[in-house]
Parts: structure tokens; C-alpha cells; sequence
């Protein structure tokens, strides 16, 4: 494949629908209205020199070389400015404008460098370009006169360098700064010829820049240029592929050299990112070259043994035979394992289907239940289907945006950028968040509302808004009507009027102003479209999936659904987190979210898989540690997750992997969890592997492999080969195969297929019959479900909470130039800007107990404490502390508790009671007694469950669905002893389940 | 104590540089001294700026001046008697009986110099709000038909009709609009708008309340160049005042429409002076040149539809509501109607306001008006319209200073600013000056203008020290070619008018044969 080059039309499309025809150069040109002249010709196949124009930019008219001249116009004006008009006739090459273009070239060149041969640009820049188009010969000013040619470059940031002796001031980079990321970072210091390119502060690494390329990728010249293009030189070629950081699936051009990969440019046809990147995606792929890449299988009989590397069959064999020998020795259903988020939908769905077939078993679980499995939960309730609502682009439509629990700047950059955008064209912002984030208020955006409430009362704050909407009449009675469950809604109806769920009792909990919470209703409420945006803020809690359910009854009250603009939309934190679910990673779920005690689903299944399945729920991750330490759960096979560094209670974790006999993992490095593993199957990194991710917007997106596989075998064939290993024939030729397998057995999935993907760049699910591309916006005449369902809500207080021990609230989050658990991220130069996890805390927390700013502090919780530097900060208010996990080193989550949602275990990381004492003081703080996880979850649930009339029936349906016979067993034993703890109706519905 | 005598001594800013305060304080001691009653009325200047510090004395002939004063004068004119209008030295008799004031057409002048700046009561009894109460009763489009009507054009430079402006914005819905006046007087040997504004600053406040009823407005800025205090001063007091009187605020003069103006000061950037970088600066931001399309009238300031005037416009809009439209139409010619108020300026005699009907011929107001040169030498060349219009050599002098005329010479209007040399001007150093006000000046957006002129300088450099002179002269007309079409705004367009009609006009002073001068007829 040769190097893409993607057509740069010069100024954005016009949206409107009317159309106007013109003509360029006698060519006859249909248009839409409010389109440019220059792109009306380049439409036209008639490209006009240009250097300050591209079409990720608004019109700038300021390089004068695509003047063109227009019958009956005066002068020569600017192609780029100069909107088309019906029956205009455009010139585009008269003497007149090309004596104008080889004049301004002229100028130009008399103050840049005459080094083009040893340029990193040579090959790449569009001032040579138009040089050339333009037939510039001499410049006869000399090169004697006042120039720029002895500025200095600046090398501060890692990834590019800033070259201004090559600058033509042309604010392209400025532009896109302020235009396409929103930052606002950049600007043009003095006037005249003194104008230059300032980045503020001393240098491009001490200002306000957050490096996502976009002025590297506008720069017409090697002003701003990638390091490595100035260290390696020019790509050959490319290849288009996604990025696999976080939700938003970013569309890359991976360019290379060779095998060589040289740069990564965010591609305009991308649908999820139209062009724009940020720091990871653009820049941080070093990790996949990193020295400590594990490229050959290692095995090793006990984890005290050295690793030893052996062949890949001998690998495998050894991973079969100790899989087959503990289920030998301790049954079928004694192992399990964990699908990866970060892997394809092709890896994803062999795994599961490893495990469900070969393993004989449902113990498959994934990543999702430690970030948004309250998200399927709560949206499948409530509207049908597990998945956000909307595309991305539907927040350019939205009037009111609610954001809720994220921070996308740092965790989605691109969406927020094009959030940005919409608020800066005046769309209003409601955030709901304990933490004042960026977007309270950075250049030109201030948010209308932020609700700081205290960490774990979101459900509380959510109910108050809807008591506002339906008390002071905001809500939409057509779209209740029509759309929705009638006897669903005045059940909720009468629920969230009560006195409880008012502005001015919440207040008292949220610590959020009953005024503030009004304002914000009546706000959201009166939107022509009010979207909801929604991140781990609002499902890592222990009423994750009622919080979830909350914004849903709201969407549906204040009918904002169905259409562009509004929603409910998870902002989804790892690149295939929505593909793994959908992929069946959950242990009730098969592929498309169907009940794996579904027969019709389940005969289909087995009749394609030529297996007999278990029509049992399998254990979640919690429950498979839980049931390792009970001595029942013996092997586990984890495909791309550090468990021991990313789940909560990481103590708990280790002794859950340290009780087990035989711990697979298949990975890039050695991590925490390896330390606990046998077998080391190595894997590949995104750049090798062939395949398909899954976006937040459900977006299918083609994974194309930029280089062979290091490790010499995609992922899926390591799994067939483990699979056959273990006796189950489960062969695929390529990745595509097993992608038709997957449109073969899931509904949503049923017109997907590699070739449609090639063909058409990406779809988002539903793709099927009716939707032959895919489904942009979700529920548009009637839920997936038929019917809306409203969903009672009530507010049941974490468990958590804070006592003269613990007198902090610790919330956890992370930040733009990490990654998750920093795994791939802190191997490359992102280090720079975030070498350690700080802990904030607010001025007055650290007075009272003698913190001084950057001192190092143990955090202690009931489980665990660690090490970490303070940063005081206002950012946070008083009694709340906050800290990233990027760095296995600081162990945030020694200190998070295993609390979790009621309903699908996600992991409570946002609220932990904590203590912060100087290091110094050197005090140990002694754990704190629980009560046993699965009593604890019971009566969450007994508590949290929407009982929709029958409140035994819904905690008997709940524990059905999702719970094990073995679990169900457990909790059964225990409550007969302790009958006076439980509720009547648990206790009746236990009788139920049995 | 006797009868109070009303003694009018000018505050304006140039009459101040010359000494009118220090003139003031001594009037006031002296009469103290010698038991005498008067009072002072620091007025704007009339004008004639050669006369200043002018004194008038307020008499039954009428206001009799005596001028130009020095501080030691003061006693001597006491002892002329001055307060009864008696005879001294530097008497001028009854001031606008003086030729010089009674040739002119005074009407956007009317009040400047004669009012209390700062007095409504002056002002009202002078006949302002007359328009402002005229305005109130009719509807919008009747007052844009009116402006439209009397031909008045922008007189900032452009020379755009204004009607048509207050139209398209009338026309364009929006909840906000704005009108936003241009005060940015930057052009060297201008200085009508100051003198107004410190002169009669609710004629200019009154135009832009017109204005907003006429388009929909309700909130006006002027935007006045930092190098003005005092006028931003008075401006600033004037509004206060107005809003007292409501002529600015809610309840405009009891009726229910409203006006709001605040002042907002520039820093210190010519190029501010362009309408769209004015628009810039005033959203807080460097003050760059926008494209056009939009248009301001259309997506303006904060991108709400926006009149921008300047100070001449807008000030001569109140008269032309008092008295119609169709009185405007008399004074001008062709399609320049109503008055001009040309500034006389450099080494001229006579310096100073001459506000006529368009059409007056340069020479009538260079050697009529003006007197000649101040050194006494031969007049050589006028630039007329700031320091991006073109150099006019004396021969050309019989063209009527109007649009149209100036324009078939290869000149411009510009703000009507004259600014005379004589004959030991060089005019390749002034060509050089040209390039390097606009180096200077230019916002760095556009190519043609940010390089174009530093390359120009350089080149004409290159042509005085004699280096290849007949290439660096064809390089320097092709650079005047790419600057004139190609640039984005009259800065970087303009500037080569003032060097092609250097060169043209006087080609020995850059040391070539007299070959290219002699045609003022030929398009430079």
C-alpha cells in the first residue's frame, strides 16, 4: 500500500441541504449553499493555491495565493472567503492572480530557509508545493533582507519539535489550537513582520499545549514536525487502523517505512475522530517496540520457579494439560476466565466462546465489570439494549449538555474537543462532578451549573433533578405517553414527587444547593435537546446501575430521546470496552446481550458450536476470587488485564490469584498479575493485530495489522490452538471468519462482515436487514424494548462511609497523558508530564493535619494504605481527596474497598473512606471487619432493586439472572442463621429462587 | 459686583498643547486681581487651529476672538478692555464674521467651539436633540430612508453609502445588535473626530442613539485610539451626563426605547482603525483583520449584525434629521453630497477645520484656506487621505476634493485629511515612509502587507543608494501590484498608493529621469 494522502478540500463542507451551481474554469460545479469558492473548485477537480487554508479550519483568507478573479466582481478575491453564488463565473488562472500568487511566493521565500534537501519536510511541505504550482523562478528581493532564518527551535516537546526560522505565519497551527481542539494553547505574538507562533510561557512543554497534534498536523511546513520525522525521515507508506486507547476510536493513518512505523496522523474519514487526536493516540505507540515487549511463551510450574521460555506448542500443550487436570481434580466449573477490553472483537469472541465450549462453563467475565456494566444493566432495564444511544456527532446538535461523572479532557480528549466545539457555539453545560474538572471553566466555556456534590450521592442528586422536572412541570407528556410504559411511569411518578426526593432534602445529603439543583433542572428541562454524557463517575458506585437508570428516567421524562442531539451516552473508557460486552464476555450473557438460560438462543449457539452449553449463569470476576480463596475456583486464563493492578482491593485480588493453581496470562509485558501466573502467553499489540474494535457509540471499526506480530501468532489463533488443545476443533482461517461467525449468531451483528467495513469505513450496530449501515441514533420510534420503562430509583447510601477513623472521601480518576494502568503509556515519553500518581487534597484538609504541598502522605482506607504525593489543590473541596492509578507503584487501589454496585459487581472506585497523614508521622492503621461480599451485595440488592410492584419477585428475578446456583446456595445457608439481619422480602425470595 | 462676563477659552487638546490652560488661569487670576467678574467656558476648539490659543469674549457684537495668545498677553488685553470687546493687538474681531469661518458650511461643526462641551443645556439650545425627538416619533425605516436619502457616505474612508449599512442591518434579525463607532483616528493630519468629540460629544452621542433606533439596536461602543485622553475623558463625562438627561439609557427622553454607549479605548494599533480589526480588538482579542464576507452588518461584533460608522458619520446625523435630507443633498457635488470636513495639516499657513460642501477644490483649500506654506517656500506636494493616500503634485491641485475625482486621479478621500509640503521635500524618502508605516503598522495576517512592505522598504533603499535601479524600480511597481490586489484590508492595499505617486509624480527624487511624471490623469 502506498501513502495515503486524504484530498484537503480547503474550507469545511457546507451543511446545508440547498444547492447552488456555479462555474470554475468553464467547469459547471453544483454546490451547497455557503460552500466556498476554493472548495467548489476543488470539487470541480481544480485545485487553487493555497497555504493558510485546510478544511479542518474555518476560512482564513490570510496567504493571498488563491485569489481568483469573478465576472462582475471587483479585484481578485479570496477563493477561500468568497462564499459561491448562483451562476458565478470563477477564474482560477488568469495573468492578473497568477502574477498576484508568483508575487506573494516570491515574498515568502525571501524569508525562509533555501534548505528544502535537508528538510525534514522535503517531499511534505506545501510551501515547496506551491513553489512549484505557482512557477516561482527567482526571488529577486535576495535573501539579504530582514528575515526570521536565525530563529531558534524549540525541542521541549517529546514528540515534535518547533522549528520558527520555517514559519510562514499562516496561524494554521493557532487555528487549529482554538478551532479543532479547543485548547486555545497557542496564539501569534507581536505584529507586522514581527508577527511569529507563541505557545505562551517559556516553551511548547511549559504551556497550556496538551500535545494532541493538531498544529503538527495543520503546520503546512516542517515547522512543527514530528520527532521522529526529523529523526527517521519520511513515511512510504500507510495503513488505516484505530486507535486503541480509549471509547472514542479514533481513525489513524499508521505511516511507515518499511516495517518501520514512523508517525500516526489521525484520519479525516475517521467518523468517530473527523481528523483529531490527542497525546496517546497521536503520539504514544512507543510502547509497542518497548525492550520489555514479551515476544516467546514462557511457563513455569510454580510461581517461585524462573520463567522459561519454550516453543509455542509446548506452550499451549502445557496450558491444556494443567486446565484439564484441574478440572480433573476440582470440576468442570472450577475455571473460568477474563475477556480483555483491549483486544478485538475477534479475540474477545474466542475467548468466550473458549470457555463456554471448551472450558464446558459460563466463568467468563471482562474489564467492563470493573467500569460500565452498570451501564448494560441499567440501560437494558430501562430502554432495551446495552449501549449509548447516540453518535458522536449528535453533540452537535445538542442545546444543553448534562455531564455527569467525567472528565472528558482528559479521558475522551477527541469527543471533548468536539464538545468543546458545540459549547463554544453556545450550547449550555451542566456538570455534575465532586471535582471542579477542566470543563467548569477553561477558554471560552463556563459551565452554567456545576453540582459539586459529595462523592456517592449522585443517585440522590439525579432524583432531585426529576423531582424538579415533574414538579414544576418540565417534562413531556407526549413523548410519556407515547413512548413509554405507562404503568412504569406513574409508579416512578409517584416515587420521585415524594418530599425525599426534592431539591431541599438532597441538598442536605449532596451537599449541592437545592437553588443549584433547580437552576440545573429547569436548565436540562427546558432544552430544545438536552443530551446526557455520562462517565465511571457515575457507574463505579454502589448504586452504579440505579444512578444509570436514573439519567434514563430522566432522558424519558424530559423526552430526549430518539433523535440527534439528546441521549443517554456512556463515555465508554477502553477502545473495545463496548465490543467485549457485546461480544458475550458477561457469564449470563452469550453475543447480543441474550440470557444464556435463553433455549432458542443457547440451541442456536450449540448447534453452531456443535457443543453443549450451560444455560447457568458463571461467576463474575469478585465471585471467581471469592470462590478461589473458598478453594473452588482453581485456574483462570486472562486475555490483556492487570487485575492485580486495576481492580479494587488489589489485597484481595492477590490472595484470590495466589489461592488458585494455575493463573494463564496472555499479555504484552510482565505485570502485576503475572507475578501470580504459570503460563505467559504472549500477545500483540494493536498495531499487529487483525481484527475489529467496538467504539462508545458502538461504532465498528476495522483494526488493520501495521506490522507483523511479534510474537509470530494473532491472539485468536493462540486461543483455537488452546481451544483444540483442550479437545474443542475451533479453527478459523483469519480474523474475518470469525467475524462472519459472530453476524451469524448475533442479531446486531447481522450484516457486519470485514468486506461491508472495508468498504464503507465503519459501521455502528444495529447493522442488520433493516439497517444495512448501521444505526446511528438508537430508539428513534420505539425502544428497543417497545416500551420505555421507567425504573423507581431509591437513594440507598454506600455502605462506605466516613468515621472519625476515616474522615476523607477518596474518588479516583485519570488524567490526559496516562493510561489506565499506565501499562503502555508509562513506556513511552508521556512519563514526562505525569511521572507519579498525586493525591489532591484541599488547602483546608491539608492545614488541619500539617501537609505541606508535594510532601509525601500515607492514604489509608479500611483495606489497605499506600504511599503518594500531595498536591494541595482547590480543585477538590474539603473532605474529598482524589488520585489517579496509573502507576502500579503508588497502588491506589491497595486502598479501594471491594464495594460494589448492587447489581453487577462494578467495583466501587469513586467513594473510599480514607485517613491522610504526613509520611512521617509513620502511623499503621488497622483494617476494619466486613461482613462477607455476598451477604453484603444481597442486601444492597434487597435494598437497591427497583421492585416495581413486587419487590420479593424482583430480588428473586435479580438473583436468577446473575447469580450462580452455588451463590444462591451460600447466601441461603448463611440467612438461615442470621434470619433477623435480612429484609422479609429477601428472605421470601430466596424461598422463591429455591 | 458687575455683570459676569462669559469668556470662552478652548480645552481642546490643541489648543491645550499650545498653552489655553495657562491662558485660563491667568485670565481668572487677572480678573480676580483686578475685582472684574467673569466666567470661563472651556469650550472645544472652532478650528482654526493657527489662531488657538483663541480667546473669545462673549459681547453685545457677539463673540469677539483674539488670538493666537501667549500668557503674557493677558494683562494687555485687560488693559484693551477685551471684556467689552476692545481693540488689542491680537484682536479678530467678531469671530464668525472672519472669512475664514464664514466661507465654511458648518454643519457637522455647527456647535463644536461654540457649545459648553459638557452642557446639555448648551447643547439643547444649540439645537441638539432636536433629531434625537424627531427620530423617537418616526419608525426605523423612515429614518433610514432619510439617511439614505441625504446621500451621506462613510467618512472614515470607504466613502460606503451609510443608508444602505443601516439597511442591511435593520434587515438582519437578531436579538442583539449593535453600532459601533469608529474613533480610531490613526491617519496622520487628522483630527475631526477628536476635535468633535472633545468639542460637541452629545452631537456624536446623539447620531449613535439614532442610529440604534434605526436599526434595532440597543447597545453602542465607541472605540477611541488610546492617544486620545482627553477626548476619551470628555466622552466618558458626556455619557454620564446623558444618561442623567436620558438621552442614553432606558426611557430614552420618557419614551420606552432604549440606548446604551460605552467607551472603549484602543491600543495603540492603526490597523485597529479597520473596521474588522476594530471589531477584533473590541472582543478582546489582537486586533487582526477579518475577511469579508461576512460582513459586519451581518455577523459583526460578537457576530451579532453590526453598524460600524465612524465619528464623522454618525455626527452627521442628527443634522440631517433636524433639517432633512434633502438640505444635506444641497451642499456637494455629483454623487459626494453634504458637507466634508476637511483637516488642513503639515507645513501649511492656515491649519486647521474647513468644513465645506464636497467639491471644493484642493487648490481653494491648500492655498485659499490654508495660506500657503508655513515656511513660505513653494507648495510641492499634498497627500490627501492620510498616510495611505496618494501624494498630489501642485499642478493637480484643481481637483474637487470629492469621491469620485480624487479617485479618477489615483487619489482618495480618505478622512479628508490635507497634509501640505513644500518644496524641500524628498519624495523618495516619503515613498520610503509609506512602506515603513505600513511595516509598522501592519497586523502580520496577510502575506502581501506582513513581508511585502519590509521588502519594500528594502527596495526602495536599494533604489536611493542607486543599487540596479531600473529592476529594484520594476520590482518595487510589481511589489505595488501584489500589495494593491492582493492584500487583505486598505492597509497593505493602500500603501502602495502614496509610493506609486511619489514615483510617478517625482521620479528625479529617486534619482531617475523625468520620464514617468508629468500624466496625473494616468491610474497609478
Amino acid at each position: 500500500m502506498t501513502l495515503l494522502r486524504e484530498t484537503d478540500f480547503g474550507t469545511p463542507a457546507s451543511q446545508s441541504t440547498e444547492t447552488i451551481a456555479l462555474f470554475v474554469d468553464g467547469i459547471g460545479v453544483t454546490v451547497p449553499v455557503g460552500t466556498s469558492v476554493m472548495r467548489a473548485a476543488s470539487q470541480a477537480g481544480l485545485e487553487v493555491p493555497k497555504l493558510c487554508a485546510t478544511d479542518s479550519l474555518k476560512a482564513f483568507g490570510s496567504c493571498r495565493l488563491c485569489v481568483v478573479e469573478i465576472d462582475g466582481k471587483k479585484g481578485t478575491p479570496a477563493s477561500c472567503t468568497t462564499p459561491c453564488e448562483s451562476g458565478m463565473v470563477v477564474h482560477t488562472q488568469t495573468p492578473k492572480v497568477e502574477k498576484i500568487r508568483r508575487g506573494v511566493m516570491e515574498l515568502y521565500i525571501s524569508d525562509h530557509p533555501l534548505d528544502c534537501l535537508t528538510c525534514p519536510a522535503n517531499g511534505d511541505c506545501e510551501l515547496q508545493d506551491m513553489a512549484g504550482v505557482v512557477g516561482l523562478r527567482n526571488v529577486r528581493y535576495g535573501y539579504a533582507g530582514e528575515n526570521h532564518l536565525e530563529s531558534p527551535t524549540d525541542h521541549s516537546n517529546p514528540y515534535f519539535d518547533f522549528d520558527e526560522s520555517k514559519c510562514i505565519v499562516c496561524s494554521r497551527c493557532v487555528r487549529a489550537c482554538d478551532e479543532v481542539q479547543g485548547t486555545f494553547a497557542l496564539t501569534i505574538e507581536g505584529r507586522g513582520f514581527a508577527s511569529k507562533v507563541s505557545p505562551g510561557g517559556l516553551n511548547f512543554l511549559q504551556s497550556e499545549c496538551v500535545s494532541c497534534g493538531a498544529c503538527v498536523q495543520a503546520c503546512p511546513t516542517s515547522t512543527l514536525q514530528e520527532k521522529s520525522v526529523v529523526q527517521l525521515g519520511l513515511p512510504t507508506r500507510s495503513v488505516l487502523t484505530t486507535c486503541a486507547y480509549c471509547g472514542v476510536g479514533c481513525t489513524f493513518r499508521a505511516e511507515l517505512r518499511g516495517d518501520q512505523l514512523i508517525r500516526m496522523v489521525p484520519a479525516k474519514s475517521g467518523q468517530a475522530n473527523e481528523g483529531h487526536s490527542c497525546v496517546k493516540g497521536r503520539f504514544a505507540f512507543g510502547y509497542a517496540s518497548h525492550p520489555d515487549r514479551i515476544t516467546k511463551p514462557m511457563i513455569r510450574e510454580t510461581t517461585k520457579d524462573e520463567w522459561r521460555e519454550v516453543s509455542w506448542a509446548e506452550a499451549i500443550t502445557y496450558a491444556a494439560t494443567r486446565l484439564k487436570e484441574v478440572q480433573a481434580k476440582h470440576g468442570d466449573n472450577s475455571i473460568g476466565g477474563i475477556t480483555s477490553s483491549r483486544c478485538t472483537n475477534e479475540e474477545v469472541f474466542a475467548v468466550q466462546k473458549m470457555i463456554r465450549a471448551a472450558f464446558g462453563n459460563n466463568n467468563v467475565d471482562t474489564c467492563a465489570r470493573v467500569c460500565h456494566s452498570p451501564t448494560g444493566y441499567g440501560l437494558s432495564q430501562t430502554f432495551g439494549t446495552s449501549a449509548g444511544t447516540q453518535d458522536f456527532k449528535s453533540v452537535e446538535s445538542a442545546d444543553v449538555i448534562l455531564l455527569i461523572g467525567a472528565n472528558p479532557t482528559d479521558a475522551h480528549p477527541v469527543f471533548a474537543s468536539r464538545m468543546k466545539r458545540r459549547l463554544r457555539e453556545g450550547a449550555q453545560l451542566i456538570i455534575i462532578d465532586p471535582r471542579r474538572i477542566d470543563l467548569v471553566k477553561s477558554p471560552h466555556i463556563k459551565a452554567a451549573n456545576h453540582l459539586q456534590l459529595q462523592p456517592g450521592t449522585n443517585v440522590a442528586v439525579i432524583n432531585a433533578i426529576a423531582n424538579v422536572i415533574m414538579t414544576e412541570q418540565l417534562y413531556d407528556q407526549n413523548f410519556i405517553s407515547d413512548r413509554c410504559e405507562d404503568e412504569s411511569f406513574k409508579r416512578w411518578f409517584d416515587f420521585i414527587i415524594r418530599p425525599e426526593n426534592s431539591p431541599e432534602v438532597v441538598e442536605t445529603l449532596s451537599g449541592v444547593s437545592a437553588e443549584n439543583i433547580r437552576s440545573a433542572a429547569r436548565l436540562y428541562g427546558s432544552a430544545k435537546n438536552g443530551a446526557i454524557y455520562y462517565g465511571l463517575g457515575v457507574t463505579e458506585h454502589s448504586q452504579g446501575s440505579t444512578m444509570v437508570m436514573g439519567m434514563a428516567n430522566l432522558a424519558m421524562a424530559s423526552g430526549n430521546l430518539g433523535r440527534e442531539g439528546v441521549g443517554v451516552n456512556p463515555l465508554r473508557g477502553q477502545n473495545n470496552v463496548q465490543g467485549a460486552c457485546d461480544m458475550g464476555s458477561f457469564p449470563h450473557e452469550f453475543s447480543g446481550y441474550r440470557h444464556v438460560s435463553d433455549d432458542v438462543v443457547r440451541e442456536q449457539f450449540e448447534r453452531i458450536w456443535e457443543t453443549k452449553l450451560q444455560a447457568e449463569p458463571g461467576l463474575r470476576i469478585p465471585n471467581m476470587l471469592d470462590e478461589a480463596i473458598a478453594g473452588r475456583f482453581k485456574a483462570i486464563f486472562i486475555q490483556g488485564e492487570d487485575i492485580a493492578q486495576s481492580d479494587p482491593n488489589v489485597k484481595h485480588v492477590k490472595h484470590g490469584l495466589a489461592s488458585m493453581e494455575l493463573v494463564i496470562i496472555q499479555d504484552l509485558f510482565i505485570n502485576e498479575t503475572a507475578a501470580f501466573a504459570h503460563v505467559f502467553l504472549p500477545g500483540t499489540s494493536f498495531l499487529e493485530k487483525d481484527g475489529t474494535f467496538t467504539n462508545a457509540e458502538r461504532r465498528i471499526n476495522r483494526v488493520r495489522p501495521v506490522m507483523a506480530p511479534k510474537n509470530g501468532k494473532q491472539e485468536w489463533e493462540i486461543v483455537s490452538e488452546l481451544a483444540e488443545a483442550l479437545g474443542y476443533p475451533m479453527h478459523y482461517d483469519n480474523a474475518a471468519q470469525i467475524m462472519d461467525e459472530i453476524a451469524q449468531l448475533t442479531p446486531t451483528f447481522q450484516g457486519v462482515s470485514f468486506d461491508l467495513l472495508d468498504r464503507v469505513g465503519s459501521v455502528q450496530w444495529p447493522c442488520n436487514e433493516a439497517n444495512p449501515l448501521g444505526t446511528a441514533t438508537m430508539h428513534i420510534d420505539k425502544f428497543v424494548r417497545g416500551l420505555g420503562q421507567f425504573m423507581e430509583t431509591p437513594y440507598v447510601p454506600t455502605d462506605e462511609r466516613t468515621n472519625r477513623k476515616f474522615p476523607l472521601l477518596l474518588t479516583t480518576g485519570r488524567i490526559l497523558s496516562q493510561y489506565n494502568v499506565g501499562a503502555q503509556t508509562r513506556r513511552t515519553e508521556n512519563t514526562i508530564w505525569h511521572p507519579e500518581d498525586i493525591l489532591e487534597i484541599h488547602e483546608s484538609d491539608a492545614q488541619l493535619r500539617g501537609i505541606s504541598d508535594g510532601s509525601q502522605v500515607n492514604i489509608a482506607s479500611r483495606v489497605g494504605q499506600t504511599l503518594l504525593r500531595a498536591k494541595i489543590s482547590n480543585r477538590v473541596p474539603p473532605g474529598v481527596v482524589y488520585t489517579t492509578f496509573h502507576h502500579p507503584i503508588s497502588g491506589a487501589n491497595v486502598i479501594t474497598t471491594d464495594f460494589s454496585d448492587w447489581a453487577t459487581n462494578c467495583p466501587e472506585y469513586k467513594v473510599t473512606a480514607v485517613e491522610v497523614r504526613p509520611a512521617s508521622d509513620n502511623v499503621q492503621i488497622e483494617p476494619e471487619e466486613v461482613s462477607p461480599a455476598l451477604v453484603r451485595m444481597a442486601k444492597q440488592i434487597a435494598e437497591s432493586i427497583p421492585p416495581q410492584g413486587d419487590a420479593s419477585r424482583a430480588i428473586a428475578g435479580h438473583l436468577q439472572k446473575f447469580w450462580t446456583a452455588q451463590m444462591r446456595a451460600e447466601l441461603s445457608t448463611y440467612v438461615a442463621s442470621h434470619q433477623a439481619e435480612f429484609s422479609p422480602e429477601l428472605i421470601v425470595a430466596l424461598e422463591r429462587v429455591h | 459686583m458687575s455683570v459676569q462676563t462669559l469668556i470662552y477659552v478652548p480645552r481642546d487638546a490643541a489648543a491645550v498643547s499650545v498653552g489655553a490652560n495657562e491662558i485660563a488661569r491667568r485670565i481668572e487670576e487677572e480678573a480676580t486681581e483686578r475685582g472684574l467678574s467673569v466666567k470661563i467656558v472651556r469650550n472645544g476648539s472652532r478650528g482654526a487651529l493657527w489662531l488657538e490659543p483663541l480667546v473669545e469674549v462673549a459681547t453685545s457684537q457677539g463673540r469677539v476672538g483674539y488670538g493666537p495668545l501667549v500668557a503674557n498677553d493677558i494683562a494687555s488685553l485687560f488693559d484693551s478692555e477685551f471684556l467689552d470687546g476692545g481693540d488689542h493687538r491680537l484682536s479678530l474681531g467678531p469671530v464668525d464674521n472672519l472669512p475664514w469661518f464664514a466661507k465654511q458650511n458648518r454643519l457637522t461643526f455647527a456647535r463644536v467651539g461654540i457649545v459648553n462641551p459638557l452642557s446639555v443645556s448648551d447643547y439643547e439650545s444649540h439645537g441638539g436633540l432636536v433629531a434625537l425627538r424627531k427620530a423617537l416619533a418616526m419608525d426605523p425605516q423612515a429614518i433610514i430612508d432619510e439617511v439614505t436619502s441625504s446621500g451621506l457616505r462613510g467618512r472614515g474612508g470607504a466613502g460606503f453609502p451609510a443608508g444602505i449599512k443601516w439597511q442591511t442591518v435593520l434587515q438582519t434579525s437578531s436579538a442583539q445588535k449593535y453600532i459601533c463607532c469608529n474613533a480610531d483616528e490613526g491617519d496622520s493630519g487628522t483630527f475631526a473626530d477628536r476635535m468633535l468629540m472633545e468639542g460637541d460629544p452629545f452631537t456624536l452621542i446623539e447620531g449613535m442613539v439614532i442610529a440604534g433606533l434605526a436599526v434595532g439596536a440597543t447597545q453602542g461602543l465607541i472605540y477611541i485610539r488610546s492617544e486620545y485622553p482627553d477626548a476619551i475623558a470628555t466622552m466618558r463625562d458626556a455619557i454620564l451626563l446623558a444618561v442623567e438627561f436620558k438621552i442614553l439609557g432606558r426611557n430614552l427622553l420618557g419614551s420606552n426605547r432604549e440606548f446604551e454607549i460605552e467607551v472603549r479605548v484602543g491600543a495603540g494599533s492603526y490597523v485597529c482603525g479597520e473596521e474588522t480589526a476594530m471589531l477584533e480588538s473590541l472582543e478582546g482579542k489582537r486586533g487582526v483583520v477579518r475577511a469579508k464576507p461576512p460582513l459586519p452588518a451581518i455577523e459583526g461584533l460578537f457576530s451579532k449584525p453590526t453598524v460600524i460608522n465612524n465619528v464623522m458619520t454618525l455626527a452627521s446625523v442628527p443634522w440631517i434629521i433636524s433639517n432633512g435630507s434633502s438640505a444635506y443633498q444641497d451642499f456637494g457635488t455629483g454623487r459626494s453630497r453634504g458637507t466634508q470636513v476637511y483637516q488642513l495639516g503639515g507645513n501649511i499657513a492656515q491649519g486647521g477645520i474647513v468644513e465645506l460642501g464636497m467639491g471644493v477644490s484642493l487648490r481653494e483649500l491648500v492655498d485659499g484656506f490654508g495660506g500657503g506654506t508655513r515656511t513660505g517656500r513653494p507648495v510641492k506636494t499634498a497627500q490627501v487621505g492620510g498616510p495611505l493616500g496618494s501624494y498630489l503634485p501642485a499642478s493637480s491641485f484643481d481637483v474637487s476634493m470629492d469621491y469620485e475625482a480624487l479617485l479618477a486621479i489615483g487619489g482618495m478621500l480618505g478622512h479628508g485629511g490635507v497634509v501640505v509640503f513644500d518644496d524641500t521635500v524628498n519624495m523618495a524618502k516619503q515613498a520610503r515612509f509609506a512602506m515603513d508605516f505600513c511595516a509598522e503598522e501592519s497586523c502580520g495576517k496577510c502575506t502581501p502587507c506582513r513581508v511585502g512592505s519590509v521588502r519594500g522598504v528594502e527596495t526602495i533603499d536599494k533604489i536611493i543608494a542607486g543599487e540596479r535601479r531600473p529592476e529594484n524600480v520594476e520590482l518595487l511597481l510589481d511589489l505595488c501590484e501584489v500589495m494593491t490586489d492582493g492584500s487583505l484590508c486598505a492597509m497593505g492595499g493602500l500603501t502602495p498608493l502614496p509610493v506609486r505617486s511619489a514615483l510617478e509624480h517625482f521620479p528625479t527624487d529617486f534619482g531617475l529621469e523625468p520620464v514617468l511624471g508629468g500624466a496625473h490623469d494616468a491610474t497609478a
